[in-house]
């Protein structure tokens, strides 16, 4: 009796060890974005896709329901400096490209609503901009901090990310040109 | 005891009066250490990050606007979620972070509790002289007879 309970008192504690390094492993995995290691491989990873709120309060807004454009998606928040300085660059390139079949969508993450309508006011923003208060797209894109630029093409494919803030019009303009010509 | 009983009413009266103090007039501090930043994953009174500033100066509106500490809360979850919160609350899946440390305490007291209880057992009481019943171990018995035999000598 006690050699069949010390047996067990031992399958318990490998169990509860084993369970433990499964959770290690699976944070460690869940870490790194299947996004980001595609894009460092030079892959064309899949836009993972999502249903947000539109924060001009329009309902909701997938990104499925925008398969055959070409998406230019921006992570953003109202606190962000160099989002400030890039969003003006972005609202003209959205009214440059957008009789090309190109559509611009903002996330704001990590944000309060009242900031983010505010700011979207001051900088006359007109283009789509959606919600994600929980960061729910963050992890999946690898989103590494704001502002991030996606390029995403008419397949759902992201062709080219723009790390840190987009310096000039030219920067948009090659990315879009990118997810563009995929298409083609 | 009495006395007792009466003292106990007391203190629960005093401390149900701090907490609906707490709840309807919320300090910004009480607020700012019982949420948390969801940059950099601290409590507010904390971090300075730009966005914990703002909320912040968000708390401070809604507590001179008069709403409770559960309203405020409750806007901040719907925002961010209830990560936001520093404790998190005791229903659903959060349920996990309260219930898991109270099993394993649990779990270990029990553990304890019958080691503690084997232990007694195997050392048990000393045996009495003339416990005949109880048969020696073998290798024990040989070390015995050994000793004996050179005794003899």
């Amino acid at each position: 009796m006690t050699g069949r309970l010390r047996l067990g008192a031992q399958a318990v504690a490998v169990a509860i060890v084993a369970a433990l390094l499964g959770l290690l492993i699976w944070k460690v995995a869940q870490g790194e974005s299947e996004v980001t290691t595609e894009l460092a491989r030079g892959g064309t990873p899949s836009a993972p896709l999502f249903t947000l709120e539109r924060l001009d309060g329009k309902g909701d807004l997938a990104l499925e329901s925008l398969r055959g454009k070409t998406v230019v998606l921006n992570f953003w928040a109202s606190w962000c400096g160099p989002c400030r300085d890039e969003t003006p660059l972005l609202q003209q390139a959205s009214e440059r490209w957008q009789s090309r079949n190109v559509v611009f969508v903002g996330m704001d993450i990590d944000d309060l609503r009242s900031d983010a309508r505010s700011f979207l006011k001051r900088f006359g923003v007109t283009y789509a901009n959606l919600y994600d208060g929980k960061s729910s797209t963050v992890g999946r894109y690898g989103v590494t901090g704001v502002p991030e630029t996606y390029f995403i093409d008419a397949a759902g494919k992201i062709r080219w990310r723009i790390a840190g803030p987009v310096e000039d019009a030219a920067d948009l303009d090659e990315g879009i040109k990118r997810a563009v010509q995929a298409r083609q | 005891m009495k006395l007792v009983a009466l003292a106990l009413a007391l203190l629960a009266l005093v401390f149900a009066g701090i907490a609906a103090a707490s709840e309807s007039r919320p300090t910004a501090a009480e607020l700012e250490s019982e949420l948390v930043c969801p940059v950099c994953e601290t409590t507010l009174d904390t971090s300075d990050a730009p966005v914990a500033r703002r909320m912040k100066a968000y708390i401070r509106a809604r507590i001179a606007a008069g709403d409770t500490k559960s309203e405020i809360k409750a806007h901040f979850v719907d925002q961010f979620g209830t990560a936001v919160l520093a404790v998190p609350p005791r229903k659903g899946f959060d349920l996990v972070a309260w219930v898991l440390p109270l099993a394993g305490l649990g779990l270990g007291v029990v553990a304890v509790g019958a080691l503690a209880w084997r232990w007694s057992r195997v050392r048990g009481d000393p045996p009495l002289a003339g416990d005949e019943g109880a048969p020696l171990d073998r290798v024990l018995e040989q070390r015995v007879d050994d000793a004996l035999e050179r005794f003899d000598r």
